[in-house]
């Protein structure tokens, strides 16, 4: 089967400064349906230019990318917006929530553009619901993200990434500002998802969320130097279950003590 | 997006910042507002201006001694004494197509009656008068032709004169002296109220004109002609026929006389209050678009406070079209409240003038759609730029935007 993403010799210059910085110099990538990828690399290596580039949000400055077979340089403004809608999913380095607008409604966003655009506002409501319910926010549906943690608002973000039913998801940092906790509940969404057959592509600095990927890339001065499947990967449910007897464990300890 | 959904983001977006808005839509309140005020007032204006026109009566011609068109120095209407009651009886013997005829002698003059006395207006006029000036009789009756070839000592007054002279009788057979000569109250006339160029025309005795001349203001010459014209559509017709009459009894002289009729007189008068409408229209509109730069200045503050928020869209989605729309239905929502707020105001205004200026207003419903079409022109055409501008933002630099 052909892979979802083709990327080939990508390459993407920055002209804005006064010396052009090239972000990314030559990466050839094929992420075929269902795979799970962990995106590595130092601060600066050009993690988030790549991810911008795969998702529709930047165009390269050379190099063709095909993604579902169709070759994205070709497309106007209008087509890319469209393909973003509902072909991809993002969850951004840093939420990027619409401010002083319900959890749910931040949801329906995606729906509101593109094709589903035709929805009656119960389905999209309906729809919407369902995908906080996904990432374990249906009680949160009408907090305004300033009223949630960023945990929740992340798992937000990820409901929103995901309710146009996309055929990647990309996430840039997904588990950056989280605890240790979080990020394994944030991961395990992720694995759930994955298990449905959404290919995922995220970003993050951490070997041990990188552990719960299928596959590891990482990336150094803007070319991909590493690219390995993950050995008897971590599977969210069982660290979480682990961390809850840990957890468990340290208070029967602790309780004496106070 | 659907439009009512847009519809609805835009509204809510207003109502975030509910001062702001009241604040930049009260430039689009205030000028809708003035607009209706003023075109209410105008309204009013014409109206009653063209009731006093009414009431001066209809298809009236007037001969005024003087010309425009004598060369040299130029006089104004009556400054020369140049017409005569042989003139007024030709015109009454050879124009065809008029219904009355009044040469008319004009003077200021004391009154005494009853021990009181009173500076008023004294015509000199023909028993064709009242019916010419549409101007009935309410006590008594006008007097009578053979009164003029008499050279009767009978007055018709106004209600003023009445007021000051005879202020708990009935005058009608009272006497009242002209120059110490006792002439007979014999008719009382309807109240008529100013005239369009702001006289009491109440204020008034009114006694054959012959009278007049030979007794009290001792002239040959007379005033004026006030012809009354049959239909409105031969008016222009009977006005040549007497300037043709007139300059052949003038056998080849200079003209020395104007005619014009009651068209013309409107006219000037209506004249001034459409300058005025004007100017204070010109006025409005400058605060309309005041207004609307006002609206058009803080949109472009709502697109770059929102730079975020347009490149979430952006990137989730959105094409062009949908922040365009977005942005413009905000600015239109913007000037339209402000334009029904505003015609509210106006109308309040207009109220308001009317109950305690005494000023004549008519609110028409023209005006009142007009101020919503402008309005939502305003919020198209100040808004178009700053939406635009939303539009064509990049997705990853909106998302960046700090
Ligand atoms: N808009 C831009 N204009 C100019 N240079 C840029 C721009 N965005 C990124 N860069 C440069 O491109 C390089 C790669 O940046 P990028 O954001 O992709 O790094 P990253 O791997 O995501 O880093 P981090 O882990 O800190 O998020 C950096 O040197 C950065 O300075
Ligand atoms: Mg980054």
């Amino acid at each position: 089967m052909a892979p979802v993403v083709q990327i080939k010799d990508i390459h993407k210059i920055y002209e804005s400064g006064e010396i052009p910085v090239h972000a990314v110099r030559g990466v050839s990538l094929d992420i075929h349906k269902g795979e799970f990828v962990a995106l590595m690399g130092a601060s600066g290596s050009g993690k988030s230019t790549l991810m911008n580039m795969l998702g529709c949000l930047d165009r390269p400055t050379k190099g063709t990318y095909k993604l579902d077979g169709i070759d994205v340089s070709d497309l106007d403004k209008n087509e890319l917006a469209d393909i973003r809608n509902q072909k991809l999913g993002f969850v951004f380095q840093g939420f990027n929530l619409l401010a002083r607008t319900t959890a749910l409604e931040n949801v329906e966003l995606p729906m509101l553009y593109g094709r589903h655009r035709r929805l009656s506002a119960g389905q999209i409501r309906e729809r919407a619901m369902h995908c906080l319910e996904i990432v374990g926010l249906a009680n949160r549906a009408d907090h305004m993200p300033n009223q949630l943690s960023g945990g929740q608002q992340q798992r937000v973000a990820i409901a929103r990434g995901l309710v146009n039913e996309p055929q990647v998801l990309l996430a840039d940092e997904p588990t950056g500002n989280l605890d240790s906790r979080t990020s394994i509940e944030v991961m395990g969404v992720f694995q759930q998802l994955n298990d449905q057959g959404i290919s995922i592509v995220m970003v993050t600095h951490e070997l041990d969320i990188a552990h719960y990927c299928k596959r590891n890339l990482i990336l150094r001065d803007g070319v991909v130097v590493r690219d390995e499947a993950v050995p008897n990967r971590s599977i969210a449910s069982n660290e979480l279950g682990k961390l809850k007897s840990a957890e468990a464990a340290a208070k029967l300890i602790a309780n004496p003590v106070n | 997006m659907r439009f009512t959904t847009i519809f609805r983001v835009a509204l809510r977006a207003l109502r975030r910042n509910t001062m702001r808005s009241i604040l930049t839509a009260l430039g689009i309140i205030i000028g809708i507002g003035a607009v209706i005020t003023i075109v209410s007032m105008g309204n009013g204006a014409k109206a009653r201006v063209e009731a006093q026109v009414a009431a001066l009566g209809q298809n009236i011609i007037t001969v005024y001694p003087g010309s425009f068109s004598s060369g040299g120095t130029r006089g104004g209407f009556g400054s020369a004494p140049t017409l005569t009651v042989e003139d007024a009886e030709a015109i009454a013997a050879e124009v065809e197509d008029i219904d009355g005829v009044s040469p008319e002698v004009r003077d200021r003059n004391q009154v005494l009656a009853n021990g009181l006395n009173w500076s008023t207006n004294i015509n000199g006029e023909s028993p064709d008068y009242p019916y010419i000036k549409n101007w009935n009789i309410v006590q008594g009756a006008m007097f009578t032709d053979q009164d003029v070839k008499s050279l009767a000592k009978v007055a018709v007054i106004g209600k003023t004169v009445v007021d000051q002279l005879f202020p708990n009788e009935d005058p009608i057979g009272q006497t009242l002296r002209i120059r110490n000569l006792p002439f007979r109250v014999v008719g009382v006339l309807d109240v008529k109220g100013f005239s369009l160029f702001g006289s009491d025309q109440d204020d008034v005795v009114i006694i054959p004109y012959t009278s007049h001349m030979r007794r009290v203001s001792r002239r040959s010459n007379i005033s004026s002609i006030l012809v009354q014209g049959k239909t409105s559509d031969k008016l222009d017709v009977v006005k040549s026929r007497i300037e043709d009459l007139l300059n052949q009894r003038r056998k080849g002289r200079e003209p020395d006389f104007t005619v014009r009729t009651q068209e013309e007189i409107a006219a000037t008068a209506t004249e001034t209050s459409k300058t005025m409408t004007l100017l204070l229209g010109g006025i409005a509109v400058v605060s309309l678009v005041v207004g609307g730069i006002g609206v058009m200045n803080i949109m472009l503050v709502s697109v770059t406070e929102r730079t975020r928020e347009i490149g979430i869209r952006l990137a989730i989605g959105a094409h062009d079209r949908d922040v365009l729309l977005q942005f413009l239905i905000e600015a239109i929502l913007l000037t339209v409240l402000g334009g029904i707020l505003g015609i509210l105001c106006g109308i309040g205004a207009s109220e308001f003038a009317s109950a305690y200026f005494g000023l004549p207003t008519l609110i028409s419903p023209t005006s009142v759609l007009l101020a919503v079409a402008v309005s939502t022109v305003i919020g198209v055409f100040f808004g178009y730029y700053p939406a635009r501008k939303a539009a064509q933002l990049d997705p990853i630099d909106a998302l960046r935007y700090e």
